[in-house]
């Protein structure tokens, strides 16, 4: 292990690293002696790829995303973001909290939590203001930068809280659940403006849902995790073109196959613990 | 005709405003005019009735020169320098209860070398540490405006460190993910969230900071508010002294009511967003 604030260097000219965003290697994280949360997990994440992680309520994904945030230390494993470990919060590195309306602060205006972040940034006025702009113009909040977040609904704060996390411009974005508690259309428009930017940016998402469908419509591969405490069940590739569409991707045969592939592997541990 | 119509308008407006004054001042509008006439009936020297109160209170403070603003003497030697130690003590009484509050509310380790010796210190009355002041500091502002900040510094420190205590963790981790350094989220989160409870905490304080004030100055002084009602009852000045409770009174209101009004502006996303999670 190395000291906090200092970056140990993997092997970083090597072909495999290149064009690694994310790799966890046997991941292990107990909140205390007897609650394991997580029990063995090693995954990578490519450059630019688009993972979803599915599982059971309460099986560890936020965990999961605090431990790759930095925000909690792991019991056992390592982890790296591209070719240096983590070992305490990581540059490039932005999460959308699975509580957005608490993670907002409600003494700032909209545009203002979507600036906080950006000002403790080496990047200048011009740039900042127009971070801001673009990213709230993405989500589709620009008429409502001077509220402050309790003057809007559940969903525009979510959009908020990915606003806030577009203008930081992440390598690596990190999202739990951050669709929960919207209405459909609200949640297919979101789902949309994500795959959207991530696009228009080149950022490398990791996105936790409990939602299959969601998350074989967004993503280039899909993990599902045991329930707690978790572990790998499957890694699932979704081969389909991008960009997708929420009605005629979301009616062709292979997202059918993929998503009761998913959901089958989904059923299988709690049936087997059932017997 | 129109006008008519706009004058009744006028006139309702004007009934309901004075109904409204009425239901707020009216008990004590009564029970001035009770005194009043109780005091003249009763004629005692030790109770002036409030008119006298009143237009003596007029020659003492306002019946300086217009290079003044009318203001005499008496409030340039005695309002005026209450009313700075007042301000500094509590003004002390902030910085140090905040900043003091915000390292033992987010720290273990300052909270526990700490907190004993703050609990013990705690329960001294503030009064009874004037002699010891007096000894230490001398007889001058220095030793007032102390007092006033050992006293008053309570429970602006005890709310600090409830409210610094009590930040959303998600509030924290949010901070954390996106770099915040460690004085940005002391400065932009923490104390923030903790400020509807720091300004309850200054509120509470800033009425202590006027009692101590006028405590203060009964002591080994030569000018005050509390000085010169001590100074009028032993020289039998009875309205005076009555002039300088009044004066104490209207202060200590128009400092709260002051205060109130920078609370509502200052939180007032706060009340916005109360009112958003009760409904
Ligand atoms: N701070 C904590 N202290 C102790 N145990 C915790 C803590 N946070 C989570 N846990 C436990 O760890 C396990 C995993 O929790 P986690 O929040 O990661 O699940 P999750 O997959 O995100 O659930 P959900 O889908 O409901 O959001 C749970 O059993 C939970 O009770
Ligand atoms: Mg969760």
């Amino acid at each position: 292990m190395s000291l906090p604030g200092t970056a140990a260097r993997a092997n970083a000219m090597t072909p495999e690293w290149r064009n690694r965003m994310l790799t966890v290697r046997g991941l292990r994280h107990a909140y205390s002696a007897d609650r394991l949360a997580i029990a063995e997990l090693g995954f990578q994440v490519n450059s630019g790829e688009f993972v979803a992680i599915v599982g059971p309520s309460g099986c560890g994904k936020t965990t999961l995303l605090k431990l790759l945030a930095g925000l909690l230390k792991p019991s056992a494993g390592s982890i790296y973001l591209q070719d240096r470990i983590v070992s305490a919060v990581p540059e490039g590195l932005a999460m959308v909290f699975q509580e957005y309306n608490r993670s907002l602060l409600p003494w700032l205006r909209v545009r203002a939590n979507v600036e906080l972040p950006l000002r403790y940034q080496a990047i200048n006025a011009p740039e900042r203001n127009a971070r801001v702009a673009r990213s709230l113009q993405a989500v589709g909040l620009a008429a409502f930068e001077r509220l402050y977040p309790w003057q809007l609904s559940g969903g525009m704060q979510q959009r908020v809280a990915i606003a806030r996390a577009l203008a930081y411009q992440p390598k690596i974005l990190l999202m739990d659940e951050p669709f929960a508690s919207v209405d459909a259309q609200t949640r297919a428009d979101l789902e949309d403006v994500v795959a959207k930017v991530r696009m228009q940016f080149g950022i490398t998402i990791l996105l936790v849902t409990h939602d299959i469908d969601e998350a074989v419509y967004l993503a280039d591969r899909v993990i599902v995790l045991s329930s707690s405490p978790s572990r790998i069940v499957a890694q699932i590739p979704v081969e389909m073109p991008h960009p997708r569409d929420q009605i005629t991707t979301r009616a062709s045969d292979n997202f059918v196959a993929i998503r009761s592939e998913v959901a089958k592997l989904i059923r299988r541990p709690a049936e087997e613990a059932t017997l | 005709m129109k006008a008519d119509r706009r004058s009744s308008i006028w006139l309702n407006a004007a009934l309901a405003s004075l109904q409204s004054v009425g239901a707020r001042y009216g008990l004590g509008l009564a029970i001035i005019i009770a005194w009043q006439i109780a005091a003249a009936q009763a004629g005692s020297v030790f109770f002036p009735t409030p008119l006298e109160i009143v237009v003596r209170s007029g020659e003492l403070w306002f019946s300086g020169p217009p290079s003044h603003f009318f203001l005499s003497e008496g409030v340039f030697k005695d309002v005026l320098p209450s009313l700075m130690r007042l301000l500094g003590g509590w003004a002390l009484a902030v910085v140090v209860g905040g900043s003091l509050g915000v390292l033992v509310g987010r720290s273990r380790v300052v909270s526990d070398i700490i907190d004993p010796a703050l609990q013990f210190l705690r329960a001294i009355p503030g009064p009874a540490l004037i002699p010891i002041f007096i000894i230490l500091l001398g007889t001058e502002a220095t030793m007032r405006v102390s007092l006033i900040a050992f006293g008053s510094v309570w429970p602006i420190l005890l709310n600090t460190i409830e409210g610094v205590r009590t930040v959303d963790p998600v509030q924290i981790d949010t901070a954390r993910s996106f770099q915040l350094p460690f004085m940005a989220r002391m400065r932009r989160i923490v104390l923030p969230a903790a400020m509807p409870k720091i300004m309850a905490g200054m509120r509470v304080s800033l009425s202590l900071s006027v009692i101590l004030m006028v405590v203060s100055e009964l002591v080994a002084s030569t000018n005050g508010i509390g000085y010169r009602i001590l100074n009028a009852q032993m020289m039998l000045l009875l309205t005076d002294m009555w002039c300088g409770m009044l004066l104490l009174a209207l202060l200590g209101y128009g400092l709260n009511a002051t205060f109130l009004q920078v609370e509502r502006r200052v939180l007032a996303w706060h009340r916005g967003a109360r009112q958003r999670d009760d409904a």
